[in-house]
């Protein structure tokens, strides 16, 4: 290939330049460009230093090294003093915001708990307040239907008192009249059999006497 | 185009300046460079100039870039390293920023050109050894005194932490650079294959398949390299920034 005619050509070259294609193949091991610089300054016409391999040709190294020096300054200035205050800012800010937001999260967090302690706490007292509440009106409604109870039963132990008092006044009554009703039958029995009358007196102890 | 996988990293010459004999020349690797700062710089300011609280997407991404390269400098530096967080932020941005505009077809990749790794090898290196003369005095040479060696085997550790220390830029720069330019110059093979063989015919067609599947896959690669080389340079930044703040750390 075109390698190996490269190589060939450059056979041709000084002592100098020989050197310096050893350096080249060192750096860059299979790639022999002398030949190719000879072509490449035929072909853009520049005459200085035929053959030399473009990278090493030390002509070039003034230029390069002054506007590298140029250049690099430059960028070195509007870097250290425009992009990196400004990208060192934004990644401050966002992290400050990013702390704050988190502090706030956290006091949030906490606000949070607390409302929902003392929720519990009001929740807790609210039951025991209901809990007295309930019991208070359980005891009341107990006294009240207890005491209720205990007129109504009042009422009607007197009721019943009075019934068998009646009773029994009702009863004397009747026995009473049972006395009477037996001395009435009797003396008409009397009339009715014996045919004549008798003395009212006597019958009435008669049943006395019977009654005991 | 040419079918040369070197050509993407010729140097043209857009604006020739001369000062003194030196060629100062505005060219197409300077114009990247002012694209690179460009692009990452309009990025960050609009995507920040919401300032919303809630990112939206593009925001999102300014904001992980900001934090990674944070996080990632406080985990090898510590707080007393954040002093540094703007340096490291800048030259991971330029450094993705570059490689990921080199992977457009016809883009200059200025991080494929190993002064200009080197340069910012070297400035890293630089103001480790400042920062940690500056602070620390004749203390930072602790550096390359590990705690916990005993006396006899620092002769020897000594040297080889000097020589470790010494090649961190070279280490660094070479990395990247390395990097970018052996995987732009894999891509331009294989798709050079994909034109080639398509000239032979249908045969030629077919055949071109494979390659392009390849280029397929290995853009993808590379797109993963080029952020990773991105992490890479930025997380060894942090290392080394670390012994200037710490020097007797280690």
């Amino acid at each position: 290939m075109f390698v190996s005619s490269a190589y060939a050509a450059s056979t041709t070259e000084t002592i100098a330049q020989t050197d310096t294609h050893g350096a080249a193949e060192t750096a860059v091991p299979g790639a022999t460009p002398d030949a190719h610089a000879t072509d490449t300054h035929t072909e853009t016409g520049v005459p200085h230093q035929q053959g030399v391999f473009p990278p090493f040709d030390s002509s070039h190294f003034a230029s390069q090294i002054l506007w590298l020096a140029l250049t690099f300054a430059v960028f070195y200035l509007f870097l250290s003093r425009v992009i990196l205050p400004r990208i060192g800012g934004i990644i401050e800010t966002r992290r400050d915001r990013i702390a704050t937001d988190l502090d706030q999260a956290a006091r949030m967090k906490q606000e949070s708990d607390e409302a929902f302690a003392a929720y519990e706490q009001e929740l807790a007292d609210a039951k025991k307040k209901a809990g007295g509440i309930a019991q208070t009106a359980r005891d009341e409604a107990k006294a009240k239907a207890d005491a209720e109870q205990a007129e109504v039963s009042a009422a009607l132990e007197k009721k019943l008192s009075d019934a068998e008092a009646s009773i029994a006044a009702i009863k004397d009554k009747a026995m009473n009249e049972v006395g009477t009703i037996a001395e009435d039958t009797a003396s008409e029995i009397i009339r009715k059999i014996l045919g004549g009358s008798i003395d009212k007196a006597s019958i009435s102890a008669a049943v006395k006497a019977v009654r005991g | 185009m040419s079918n040369d996988p070197i050509h993407q990293f010729h140097i043209a010459k857009w604006i020739p300046i001369n000062v003194g004999g030196i060629d100062l020349s505005f060219t197409n690797s300077s114009a990247f460079m002012v694209a690179t700062i460009g692009v990452a710089s309009a990025f960050l300011y609009m995507t920040s100039s919401n300032r919303g609280l809630i990112p939206t997407r593009l925001q999102s991404i300014s904001e992980m870039a900001y934090e990674f390269v944070a996080s990632t400098l406080r985990e090898s530096a510590g707080n007393a390293g954040m002093k540094f967080f703007p340096f490291v932020f800048s030259l991971f941005m330029f450094v993705l920023v570059a490689n990921m505009l080199g992977m457009f077809p016809y883009f200059f990749t200025v991080t494929s050109q190993i002064i200009v790794t080197f340069a910012l090898a070297v400035l890293v290196i630089g103001t480790v050894l400042a920062y940690g003369f500056a602070k620390h005095g004749f203390k930072f040479l602790g550096v390359f005194i590990p705690s916990g060696v005993p006396a006899p085997l620092l002769l020897l550790v000594v040297p080889i932490e000097i020589i470790s220390f010494l090649s961190r830029p070279i280490s660094l720069s070479v990395r990247l650079f390395a990097n970018m330019l052996a995987g732009h110059i894999t891509l331009k093979v294989f798709a050079g294959f994909v034109a080639s063989l398509s000239a032979f015919g249908a045969l030629g067609i077919g055949g071109a398949i494979l390659p392009l599947a390849m280029t397929v896959a290995l853009t993808g690669l590379e797109f993963l390299v080029a952020f990773l080389q991105a992490y890479v340079f930025t997380v060894l930044t942090c290392m080394y920034l670390n012994d200037a703040v710490h020097p007797g750390g280690h």
